[in-house]
């Protein structure tokens, strides 16, 4: 099998591989290796790194700001999930009855999910905006006195997860609409001679099929939603007073803003650890409740 | 509750009953579907009318979706303080470069791992699916220490660099390419062909879907990031769209007439992208299980 042109066989090993391991290495695998070493020191990036062991995993456990986002995290997500669950279940199970004209429906519900979360982020500022914005305006139309949206305390973390949701729906329908149609008809068919109802036949024959996508939406959206950071840096920067603190915005805050790349090493590290608990969990979980079909 | 309009012989042929019963839930389903559809339109509907509308026109309820008069001069307001087209062409560029780099590179180490042996083979690509699982977060605080070292920092190497290999897109191709018949290849080597004609002129020609997935789908992941821009640059020339955008906001905090026309200017791209590559975009986005 040695080329026309009398390369090596190695030589064409490396030639077809290097291109692509060289630049992994250097920018993907080097750093994720050097951010568990980096986690270890105190550095600003001006002075040399001081090592100073695993004090900045101990400052971590006591850092009220971290554990705020921690919480603010969890209830972004805790917010988000059903939302783009129930929505995105309603329409990929309208979607599925294959009536006429729908693809241009799944095309409008699919087209938030391409655009960046700067400008979904902006876009629901401008709607959410608490004296000018659609929303407010509509609100009163029906008599409600709308409320101050990202500039309240109260209402920053709903205004962020409906933004959120509105931008995902479209992904989680998308998958599930792929679950469905792998459904074959003769399960609906030979349910219905046996006078199985509408409400059986959802819960007896699509709820359980369509587990494996329901899983896999579930571990996808939990990993890349814990990572929430974009759509609050330009709706909230965080704000107002904490209120949509999250965990990557922590990171990229002492990082960057207060010039601590070792402490923020520490938490980016144990986040990633907390990040590949929770998948080996769902994937034992998995076993118990998925059925594959 | 909707199982009930699926397409079903044995309901289909009756009673007068199960047709209105029909009739009802598909207006049900239709009414439903317009209306959440209507509801992720009009974010984007209303974005374009705000950059043609002037900023007195706005404060003054109630909100009018069509424009009047028209305001065209938002585009140029905001590309006269900011360097819009700049990060326009930047964001293109760059999304660009990142894309042709990554399915060349991905296509030849996908064709490595599908049709080469070598030692180490298994083991190298388990390395691969592994960095997938690694999160941007933990990659970027050391990868912006590396791009000072070499003096990268707040520059084009610097944005591109990161994008040059893609652990997704050599496993989606390694796929495709295990997928393929063998018999042409085997017919090619017989005829003196080496392992890089029998790429170029058999594999890529074969698995063309696949990689048209993957380029759009890492067009529009290049065009979307934020995060990596935004901190390894600092100066407006080398800004991509949403970076630009952020700091945009930072300075005309409540113009939405201007921001909105920044945000259109964003938008359209990836909308062109989009209606061309529709197949290609959310097959690329579900088998990934990346948002773009």
């Amino acid at each position: 099998m040695v080329g026309q042109r009398g390369w090596s066989y190695r030589g064409v090993v490396v030639l077809f591989l290097a291109p692509s391991l060289i630049p992994l290495l250097l920018f993907t695998v080097g750093p994720m290796v050097a951010a568990a070493g980096l986690s270890l020191v105190r550095w600003n990036l001006l002075k040399p790194p001081e090592f100073i062991g695993l004090d900045n995993y101990v400052r971590l456990v006591g850092d009220a700001n971290f554990r705020a986002a921690v919480i603010n995290t969890i209830a972004y997500v805790a917010g988000y999930l059903p939302l783009v669950f129930v929505g995105g279940m309603l329409i990929a199970l309208a979607l599925n009855e294959r009536l006429r004209g729908l693809a241009i429906f799944r095309t409008a519900y699919f087209l938030p999910v391409v655009t960046s979360w700067v400008v979904v982020a902006l876009m629901w500022r401008w709607l959410l905006d608490p004296g000018a914005g659609v929303v407010n305006h509509a609100l009163g139309l029906v008599g409600i006195d709308g409320p101050g949206w990202y500039n309240d305390p109260a209402w920053a973390m709903p205004s962020v997860i409906i933004a959120s949701a509105w931008k995902d729906l479209g992904f989680v329908m998308v998958i599930l609409l792929a679950g469905l149609q792998s459904i074959p008809d003769e399960y609906y068919e030979a349910a219905s001679v046996d006078g199985a109802g509408r409400w059986t036949r959802f819960r007896h024959i699509t709820l359980p099929l369509l587990t494996p996508s329901l899983f896999f939406v579930l571990v996808i959206s939990l990993i890349n939603n814990l990572q929430v950071f974009d759509q609050v840096w330009v709706m909230t920067r965080g704000g107002p007073a904490g209120a949509t603190s999250v965990v990557v915005e922590q990171i990229v805050t002492n990082a960057f803003s207060y010039g601590q790349m070792g402490y923020a090493a520490a938490m980016s590290w144990l986040f990633f650890v907390v990040l590949l608990g929770i998948t080996m969990v769902q994937f034992r979980l998995q076993r118990r409740w998925v059925t594959y079909g | 509750m909707v199982e009930l309009a699926r397409a079903n012989p044995l309901i289909g042929t009756g009673t007068r009953k199960v047709r209105w019963g029909r009739l009802v839930s598909r207006t049900v389903i239709y009414a439903a579907l317009t209306a959440g559809g209507l509801a992720m339109i009009f974010p984007f509907l209303w974005m374009l009318s705000t950059s043609f509308q002037s900023a007195g026109a706005l404060l003054v309820p109630p909100p009018q979706l069509i424009p009047s008069p028209i305001e065209l001069g938002n585009y140029a307001e905001i590309a006269s303080a900011f360097p819009l087209w700049r990060f326009l062409a930047n964001s293109l560029g760059v999304a660009a470069v990142a894309t042709t780099l990554q399915v060349a590179t991905s296509a030849m180490a996908g064709y490595a791992f599908a049709r080469l042996r070598f030692r180490g083979r298994d083991a190298l690509f388990l390395l691969y699916i592994a960095t997938l699982m690694v999160p941007l977060q933990v990659t970027i605080l050391p990868l912006f220490v590396e791009m000072k070292y070499l003096g990268l920092v707040d520059s084009y190497g610097a944005l591109v660099l990161p994008s040059i290999a893609s652990a997704f897109g050599t496993f989606l191709l390694r796929q495709a390419f295990l997928g393929l018949p063998r018999e042409l290849e085997e017919a090619a080597f017989m005829d003196g062909a080496g392992h890089l004609t029998v790429f170029r002129r058999i594999v890529l020609p074969l698995a063309m879907p696949a990689i048209a997935t993957l380029a759009v789908f890492s067009f529009v992941a290049s065009w979307n990031s934020f995060l990596w821009p935004l901190i390894i640059v600092n100066s407006p020339d080398l800004m991509t769209l949403p970076v630009g955008l952020s700091n945009l906001q930072g300075r005309y905090a409540t113009a939405w007439n201007l921001l909105m026309a920044g945000s259109t200017v964003a938008v359209v791209p990836i909308l062109i992208v989009y209606v061309i590559g529709q197949k290609y975009v959310i097959r690329g986005v579900t088998l990934s299980g990346l948002k773009g």
